[in-house]
Order: structure tokens, then C-alpha cells, then sequence
């Protein structure tokens, strides 16, 4: 094991009768690090999280938080340093906002006044008063992200904490992250968009069908990968075949006709070879659209 | 086990049902139940008006069977199952908390909940009552009392584990419907059933210890071996051997029916 990892996760499947939701997991989350796991509803976000958190336990394989094995002997302290925001945030409808931050700051240990603390931190400080069934989804998230930052923890668990926020509060989320990483803090994070957290995490893993297909830096995936470029044509009508031909010997991929268009995949360093002979075909080409296809389009499929 | 983690969700629960209400409403329906049987439950016989203790215990005995039971079903059967399903145990499970501190707590804070509103409700009648009774009279009004609230806190129990096992809240409580049905109701008639079925000759010298299996008549017997002048009211009385009429026994054994369905939920919502 990594003597600094905060996560460390190794070769962990969960399986539900048959159904393996998260299938031969390795990752090393570093101390201080903020990790950014991604991936479409099901691909095993969720249930990785629970794992990591002591809410199931794995079917195989061993997960350790801090160096303290999950629900091990040890783990109640490492659980009051840490914080948890589920993918849906359920409290309870009865208790007011400040009740409900101080039920779980005695739960976890954490002083009192943290409750008014955390609560100013969200931008909810106005609404402490009030039952929490009166609050709408966005304060119900930020309540949910509120009680996670209780007692100061070390660890955060994030899933899918924008979800229900709307953008100017999704932008105070992000501004709360940037605090909790100078203060040292590490956390994961998921979301099923790359393009919203890339730029606010030092790694993230990308998750597909219960597997990690890739982790690094988004630089190291980026660079792992060779992106090809989508290519769109507007023929004149009937000289598909002609500037198909003129095409001929460049290594391209997917050629197709959609609706009157042509299309087809091109290996980024061979684009400005194909581009020449597109413009040597003269009035036979009409239009070219070209596009640059991100990380998820790869691990993900979409951009066929 | 962690007491103050117990006691944080204990305390919560507790909160919850006073501040919706549950504890008062709860109070005054036994409180209204007892002055009415109290002072009219000679009716019938054309009489008004307060009569023998002994008989108002064994009327209200008969009236607490059927729905203290319901009570505890109603207050504990979604306790745990209600929160797994609108979805707020994830995150409780993820504080510093086990789950059987999860449990206990909750038991605890709707065992106070329930004991509060048995204590009030038919304590404010021993309140009443009392100018009207003897020493004696006014000890086995107390002694019914309390043998009330451990015969809710059984049937909490059992609500608890009904709540940790059951996948979802409606089958939960269709399962607490089940519960009640059969100790209150079907048990019983089972047992005479096979009694008179075979003229006696199975098991009767058993049906003492079969009652035990059934917290509905321990409360019963309870209250029965502890009142002579009720006892001649029912023939099950001199059936009872003597070496279980003892109601420190038989409060025992209510004891074990709130401890044992709660041991087997903990192992059940650990697992």
C-alpha cells in the first residue's frame, strides 16, 4: 500500500447478483489531492463512494482510508474527519437548518458553533431558522454540502455536488473547493461531465461499466490517447464518390453518409494533409466542418 | 457501543414525536380511554359512577390488549425502513456511528416517546382516581401501569425489527397489520383451537408456556396474578401453575420479548 495515499482502493468488486456495479477497482487518492471521478449514471460513481465510505461492504478486494482499512478497527475516527455529500441529499423535513447541522455536529463530534459557521459558509446563514421542508432543492444542496463541511474534515466525499444548484451557486461551490484545497483538505469529487471539473482537479479517474479506463492528470489522458478529428462534408450532389476517391490513401476511419453530409474520422497530424486535398477538389466540396472531439467522446463512445 | 452517539439519535426520535404531536394525542387517548372505563364501564348493568378498581383494571387490561400493540406497530414499524427509503440513512450511516447504535437510539428515543404518553395518559387517572382507592387499590392501578408500558415497549421491539427487515415501508407495514393480527387475535383461538380440537388430550399441560410465546398474554396473566379478586373471573387462572404466577417471572419474560426482536433486528440491519 501507499504510505500517502488518503484512498487507497485495491482490486474492488462489488457485484449485486449479477450484476457487477464496480468491477476490479485500483486508485490512490494523495493526500491534499483533489480527484475527480467521472462517469454516466451507472457506470459505478455511486457505489464506489459507498464502498470507500463504509456503507457497503465490497465483494472482494480491500479499501483503506488514512491507513485505517474501511469499517476496520480505527474507522469511527477516521469517519469524524470526514465529510459526505450524497448524490441526493435527503435530511430531515422537520428539523430546521441549524437543527440539522446540529445533529450531526454531535454525531460527529464537532463543537457546536460550527453549525452557524458552515451554514454562513453556504449562503444560508439567513435560513437557519427554517424547517428544511420549506427550503428549495438548491438549499437543500447546500445544506447537504454544509453538514459535510462539519468539524473541519480532512477527507470529503463530493457525488455530484452541483447537482439542483443553480449556476451562481455552482460558482460558489467551486470557490469553497479552491479554500479547501489551500486549507489542505483532500477530496473526491464526482460528476458525469469532465468538462465542468477538469479545470478544479489535480487527477481524475474515468469510470465506465464499474471499471476505471483511465487516471491521470486530464494533460496525461489527453496525451495517452490520440484524438482523431471529426470531419463533416457538404458534397455537391453526386460527387461523394469523387471526393471519396480524392481522399483515397489517408488513413481515415467511420467514413459514412448521413443525411447528404460526409462523414469520417481523421488522425490529428494527417488534418492538414486531408484539408489540401478538400481543397483541391474546388466546387465538388461545398462545406467542411470540422470537430475537435473531447476526453468523455473517447472513454465513452459517443462520437460515433 | 457509544453512549453519546445513542443518546444524540435517541434524543432526536424522542424530539420528533413531541414536537408533531404523536406524544400528546397518544396521552389523551389513554387518559379518555381510562376515566371512560373507569366511571363508565358499569353501564351495561345500569350502574354510572366509579365502582371497584379490580374491575376497571381488568377492563382497560382488556382494551390496552388490542391497542397498545397497534400503538408501538404504528410508532416503530418504518424506523428504520422509512429512512433507507426516502433516503437519509446513507448519510447517517456515514457519521461515527455504527448501526446498532443507529438502532438502539432509535428503539430508545420511541421507547421514550411511548413510555411518556403511557406514564401521562393513565397516570393522570391514578391522579384522579385516587382519593377513591386504598392502598392496595392504587398499587395495582400502578402496577397495571407499568406492566403497560413494558407490554408497548415488546411490541415496539418487534415494530423495530419489522422496520429492519421489511425491503420497503408497505410491505413493512403490512407485515406490522400481520403482527397484530396474530398475537392479539389468531393466537389465541389457535391455542383453544387445539385444545378443544383434541378434547384436551395435546398439550394441555402446555398451554401455560405456550401463552409466554405470546407478549398479549403474559400482559394479560400479568395483570390477572396480581389481582385475586379478578382471578376468579377467569378459568385460566387456576389452570396457571404457581411457579409462573409470579409477576417478577412473567415480567421477565416481557422482558426478553423487548430484548430478544431487538438483538435479531441489530444482527439483521448489521449484516
Amino acid at each position: 500500500m501507499n504510505g500517502d495515499s488518503m484512498v487507497h482502493v485495491e482490486q474492488v468488486t462489488r457485484h449485486y447478483g449479477l450484476v457487477k456495479a464496480v468491477d476490479g477497482v485500483d486508485l490512490d487518492v494523495g493526500r491534499g489531492e483533489i480527484f475527480g471521478l467521472i462517469g454516466h449514471n451507472g457506470a459505478g460513481k455511486s457505489t464506489l463512494f459507498r464502498l470507500m465510505l463504509g456503507l457497503e461492504r465490497p465483494t472482494t478486494g480491500r479499501l483503506a482510508i488514512d491507513g485505517v482499512p474501511v469499517l476496520g478497527r480505527g474507522f469511527r475516527g477516521v469517519r469524524r474527519r470526514m465529510g459526505y455529500v450524497p448524490e441526493t441529499v435527503v435530511l430531515y423535513e422537520n428539523l430546521t437548518g441549524l437543527e440539522t447541522l446540529a445533529f450531526y455536529a454531535r454525531l460527529k463530534g464537532a463543537p457546536a458553533a460550527d453549525g452557524a459557521a458552515v451554514l454562513e459558509r453556504v449562503g444560508l446563514a439567513h435560513a437557519g431558522g427554517r424547517r428544511v421542508g420549506e427550503y428549495s432543492k438548491g438549499m437543500r444542496q447546500r445544506l447537504g454540502i454544509a453538514q459535510a463541511l462539519l468539524g473541519s474534515p480532512a477527507l470529503l466525499f463530493l457525488d455530484e455536488p452541483t447537482t439542483g444548484l443553480d449556476p451562481e451557486a455552482i460558482r460558489a461551490f467551486y470557490a469553497l473547493l479552491g479554500d479547501l484545497k489551500t486549507s489542505g483538505a483532500t477530496v473526491v469529487l464526482s460528476s458525469h461531465s469532465l468538462a465542468e471539473i477538469q479545470e478544479r482537479v489535480d487527477r481524475v479517474a474515468i469510470m465506465v461499466s464499474g471499471r476505471v479506463r483511465a487516471a491521470g492528470t486530464v494533460a496525461e489522458l489527453r496525451a495517452a490517447v490520440a484524438l482523431p478529428v471529426a470531419f463533416r462534408l457538404r458534397t455537391r450532389p453526386g460527387a461523394e464518390s469523387a471526393v471519396q476517391s480524392a481522399l483515397d490513401g489517408l488513413p481515415l476511419d467511420g467514413v459514412r453518409l448521413v443525411d447528404d453530409a460526409l462523414q469520417f474520422r481523421c488522425p490529428r497530424d494527417r488534418k492538414m494533409a486531408a484539408l489540401a486535398r478538400l481543397a483541391a477538389c474546388g466546387d465538388d466540396v461545398h462545406d467542411i466542418e470540422i470537430r475537435e472531439p473531447s476526453l468523455e467522446d473517447v472513454f465513452f463512445g459517443v462520437a460515433e | 457501543m457509544e453512549l453519546a452517539q445513542v443518546l444524540t439519535i435517541a434524543s432526536k426520535e424522542a424530539r420528533d414525536r413531541i414536537r408533531n404531536r404523536w406524544v400528546l394525542v397518544v396521552s389523551l387517548v389513554f387518559t379518555v380511554l381510562a376515566l371512560v372505563i373507569a366511571y363508565f364501564g358499569s353501564a351495561q348493568q345500569g350502574a354510572v359512577g366509579f365502582r371497584s378498581i379490580e374491575v376497571t383494571i381488568a377492563s382497560l387490561v382488556s382494551l390496552v390488549i388490542y391497542l397498545m400493540p397497534l400503538i408501538a406497530l404504528m410508532l416503530g414499524f418504518d424506523t428504520i425502513v422509512g429512512e433507507r427509503e426516502r433516503g437519509s440513512l446513507s448519510l447517517l450511516l456515514s457519521m461515527p456511528v455504527t448501526r446498532a447504535e443507529v438502532l438502539v437510539g432509535k428503539y430508545l428515543g420511541l421507547a421514550a416517546a411511548l413510555t411518556t404518553s403511557t406514564l401521562a395518559g393513565f397516570g393522570l387517572v391514578a391522579v384522579v382516581l385516587a382519593p377513591e382507592l386504598d392502598a392496595s387499590g392504587l398499587l395495582h392501578y400502578l402496577a397495571f401501569i407499568g406492566s403497560s408500558v413494558l407490554f408497548g415497549l415488546a411490541f415496539l421491539s418487534l415494530a423495530v425489527l419489522i422496520s429492519a427487515v421489511a425491503r420497503d415501508r408497505s410491505r413493512a407495514s403490512g407485515v406490522a397489520i400481520g403482527i397484530w393480527l396474530f398475537f392479539v387475535l389468531v393466537f389465541d383461538l389457535a391455542v383453544l383451537g387445539i385444545l378443544v380440537a383434541t378434547g384436551g388430550g395435546v398439550g394441555g399441560d402446555l398451554v401455560p408456556y405456550a401463552l409466554l410465546l405470546n407478549p398479549a398474554d403474559v400482559f394479560r396473566i400479568l395483570n390477572i396474578v396480581s389481582l385475586d379478586e379478578v382471578r376468579t373471573l377467569y378459568g385460566l387462572a387456576t389452570v396457571f401453575p404457581e411457579a409462573l404466577a409470579s409477576p417478577g417471572r412473567l415480567a421477565i419474560v416481557m422482558g426478553g420479548w423487548i430484548v430478544i426482536p431487538l438483538i435479531l433486528a441489530s444482527w439483521r440491519f448489521r449484516r
